[in-house]
């Protein structure tokens, strides 16, 4: 089924819908699978327990900016494909990536105090994921100021693929600057640099969180486009209201 | 006079008889420096240290003053559909109302710092640095303003979404303005490190800011 044939919003209700109990299923088995693993792992010798912060802070930040990259992409389908759904994804996106973001700052926070001695630096990572919130909020703020929703659609777009830049930023701050911040351990040249016996339960949470992701995106599409309807059908009564 | 250059002339000379003009700008820039000292008390080493970036701030918020009357005017009596119709490209025409804006609003700034240095104990070496990274950063500010513009031109109540909107974008600006200011007196780092990285910012917001704010300009007004 290709995207344009989801395009009509009541076969994509329609096709979620029957969708959504197995990637319900899916997030769930996921996270039982994942969690077990994490409290499996062996504690590391210098952190002690608070390493496991990491299996709840790394997915977080990784679906943080996952969620402006899926933002990114809507957005290049309302400005240049102008495909219907593709303004519903990036409003519901904008929540859900924000709050993940959220999370990232504030386990990193938690985990901060006892492994550096403070609850906040201001270093280059910390700083451009700061910056990441601060750009969710503005492009929410947006959606919500715009009255017209076609017109705040390509508002929020063009405003999320500016923000885009923030991304690889993001990414980079850590070898670009001399930062308090760990370096990249997961997905660089050489291989990882984590252990296995960490590594996976990580990587299972990962998937773990990526499937909660796509759950709640696919389940906020469909509240927007039920409140659209809802939109349109007060309209419409008010109109014919307003003849009689 | 080329229609561009006829363009320019005309924005400079409205924002300056319009709405207090370009010494607004300055007024409200002195404002807040003045305010510095009554928040963080008259220590005058300790103005020294932070009066770089005391200026900056105010440099930036008083930027961020005018931008949204930057297109509303235009937009309001029609001015912006000529434009968006005209025979020269829309970015340029948007960059030259930038232009102006940084003409009519970021250069007095520049030229208000040494007095402004003064009220905070800065030695010439740090206002001599503050006023090239104030030349070198104020058009980034202008021209990224430029896009939250764009964005909030056909709203009522813009203006505060128009600083949520950019002001995170320009917080790159203000690092590195105050790293180069700082590092003019003090520190590791050379002055030119991160002077050259604000030129850069500058450079590329000369080019960004005009197409980003064409793009938003289109979809929202057709």
């Amino acid at each position: 089924m290709s995207l344009i044939e989801l395009a009509t919003p009541s076969r994509f209700v329609a096709l979620s819908a029957r969708l959504m109990p197995w990637l319900i299923a899916a997030t769930a088995l996921a996270f039982v699978v994942g969690g077990i693993q994490a409290y499996l792992a062996p504690d590391d010798y210098q952190q002690g327990a608070t390493v496991k912060i990491m299996f709840i802070h790394v997915p977080a930040a990784w679906l943080g900016t996952f969620g402006w990259v899926v933002m990114s992409a809507a957005a290049l389908g309302t400005l240049v494909w102008r495909h219907p759904l593709a303004d519903v994804a990036a409003k519901a996106a904008a929540p859900i990536g924000a709050a993940f973001t959220l999370i990232c700052l504030l386990t990193g926070s938690l985990w901060g105090r006892p492994m550096w001695g403070t609850y906040w630096v201001w270093d280059a990572r910390l700083t451009s994921v700061l910056v990441l919130l601060l750009l969710y909020l503005a492009v929410i703020a947006l959606w919500h100021t715009v009255e017209d929703p076609t017109l705040a659609a390509r508002t929020a777009a063009v405003f999320t693929l500016v923000g885009a830049i923030n991304i690889p930023i993001i990414k980079f701050s850590v070898e670009w600057w001399n930062t308090l911040h760990q370096g990249a351990s997961i997905f660089r040249l050489g291989g990882s640099a984590i252990d296995p016996s960490i590594l996976l339960p990580l990587l299972s949470m990962l998937v773990a969180f990526t499937l909660l992701f796509l759950t709640l995106h696919l389940a906020a599409m469909r509240n927007e486009i039920l409140r659209r309807r809802l939109r349109t059908m007060l309209l419409m009564k008010a109109d014919a209201a307003a003849r009689a | 006079m080329s229609p561009l250059s006829a363009l320019l002339a005309r924005d400079v000379r409205l924002a300056v008889r319009l709405g207090g003009g370009a010494l607004i700008g300055v007024v409200f820039f002195l404002i807040v420096v003045t305010l510095v000292p009554f928040a963080v008390g008259p220590d005058l080493a300790l103005l020294a240290r932070i009066g770089p970036a005391m200026l900056w701030l105010g440099a930036l918020l008083a930027s961020l003053l005018g931008l949204d009357r930057l297109l509303a005017g235009d937009h309001e009596d029609g001015s912006l559909d000529l434009l968006l119709t005209g025979r020269s490209p829309l970015e340029l025409a948007l960059a030259m109302k930038a232009l102006a804006h940084w003409l009519t609003t970021g250069v007095p700034l520049v030229l208000a710092a040494p007095i402004l240095g003064i009220l905070l104990n800065l030695d010439p070496r740090s206002t001599g640095a503050v006023m090239m990274t104030l030349l070198a950063g104020t058009p980034a500010l202008t021209f990224i303003g430029l896009i939250g513009a764009a964005l909030t031109v056909a709203l009522r109540r813009g203006g505060l979404l128009l600083a949520v909107l950019i002001l995170p974008l320009t917080i790159p600006v203000l690092i590195f303005g105050v790293a180069a200011s700082t590092a003019a007196t003090a520190g590791t780092v050379p002055f030119r490190g991160p002077f050259i990285i604000l030129c850069a910012l500058s450079l590329l917001s000369l080019v960004l800011g005009p197409v980003a704010a064409a793009v938003a300009l289109r979809q929202g007004l057709d």
